[in-house]
């Protein structure tokens, strides 16, 4: 109890052991759902190509597309987790 | 316990002026000087592949037609198709600058990308923003551009009311905000993993004894630098077929 008083009295502490605590999260939420996603896609894309050898060149630029996009989620996640935790 | 040490980002990304210290708007420092070997990287290629042009091309001339020909068709022609081939030079032009900057990320002794600081991306995603507007704006009028963007055709007319809010927002504030972001932390995380790997390293070596563990910090430093090799490429490839694309949206109205 009086450890827990101890750090409430100290308002910056606190806040600065939340800030790390929520950018752990920040990061660690962010990136579960783009790594799915970028799962999913280049899994889609690889078989597209197998079954279509021919269009491998237009399916890869469309998939290096939708990775960028995709990927952007979990880039804007860490730029949170730097922010925080800094 | 190991003696690791992690060093704060500011000191990962944050240099020292070198000249003109203290005129905070002019002041050079290492990320400058990045920039700068990147634009003079960028040129010398292009004019030195250009200077002699052999049936037979060799050496740098090799790397320049290669690259304009990877450019023309696996960006402008896949992206935009023939009418985008006058985009070439300055997507070309993009492609070295970026990719430059990115690969001094892995340059031994140097080891900083210039991206890896917001300010390179921030600006040319806004310079692509710019362009892509103006694009649209010449191409389809300023009243058939918003229209275009704004209105999608195909949409019930009820859901215009979502729709046209969304496409506004995505369209003309995402975009160079999710191209600049997305440079700039790939840069900043591969940055940061390298110098995490950097300091378990060190941290290993100076414990001495344990050098059996020793090999693993430093081989997965190895294997990180050429992925970070790969992601200097890829990302300087996102960014151009994202400008392509962008500008290519611009010229065609959708349908």
């Amino acid at each position: 109890m009086s450890v827990l008083a101890q750090i409430t009295a100290n308002g910056t502490e606190l806040k600065s052991a939340l800030g790390a605590l929520g950018a752990g999260f920040a990061y660690g939420l962010s990136a579960i759902g783009p790594g799915i996603g970028i799962g999913y896609l280049v899994g889609q894309s690889v078989q597209a190509m197998a079954r279509q050898p021919e269009a491998a060149g237009m399916v890869r630029t469309t998939m290096f597309l939708g990775i960028a996009f995709t990927e952007a989620l979990a880039l804007i996640g860490f730029v949170v987790f730097i922010l925080l935790g800094l | 316990m190991l003696a690791l040490e992690f060093p704060p980002i500011s000191h990962l990304v944050e240099w020292p002026d070198i000249l003109f210290k203290g005129n905070s708007l002019f002041a050079i420092n290492k990320v400058v000087l990045g920039f700068f070997f990147a634009t003079i990287a960028s040129a010398a290629i292009m004019l030195l592949g250009g200077r002699k042009q052999a049936l037979v091309p060799s050496g740098v001339q090799n790397i320049a037609e290669s690259s304009v020909d990877f450019i023309r068709t696996q960006v402008v022609m896949q992206t935009m198709g023939p009418e985008g081939l006058a985009w070439v030079p300055f997507l070309l032009t993009l492609f070295f600058f970026i990719l430059f900057n990115n690969i001094l990320e892995v340059i031994p002794g140097w080891q900083m990308p210039g991206n890896a600081r917001m300010a390179m991306p921030l600006f040319m995603a806004l310079l692509v923003w710019l362009v892509f507007n103006v694009v649209g704006f010449i191409k389809q009028g300023p009243v058939g551009y918003l229209k275009s963007v704004l209105f999608p055709p195909g949409v019930p007319l009820a859901l215009y009311i979502l729709v046209t809010p969304i496409e506004f927002v995505s369209t003309f504030l995402v975009r160079p905000f999710s191209l600049a972001v997305r440079l700039f932390a790939n840069m900043l995380a591969g940055h940061i993993l390298l110098v995490t790997f950097a300091v378990l390293s060190a941290a290993m070596w100076s414990i001495g004894p344990s050098l059996v563990i020793l090999p693993l910090p430093v081989l997965v430093l190895i294997l990180l630098t050429a992925f970070e090799v790969m992601v200097a490429f890829l990302q300087a490839y996102i960014f151009t077929i994202l400008t392509a694309v962008y500008i290519g949206g611009a010229m065609h109205p959708e349908h």
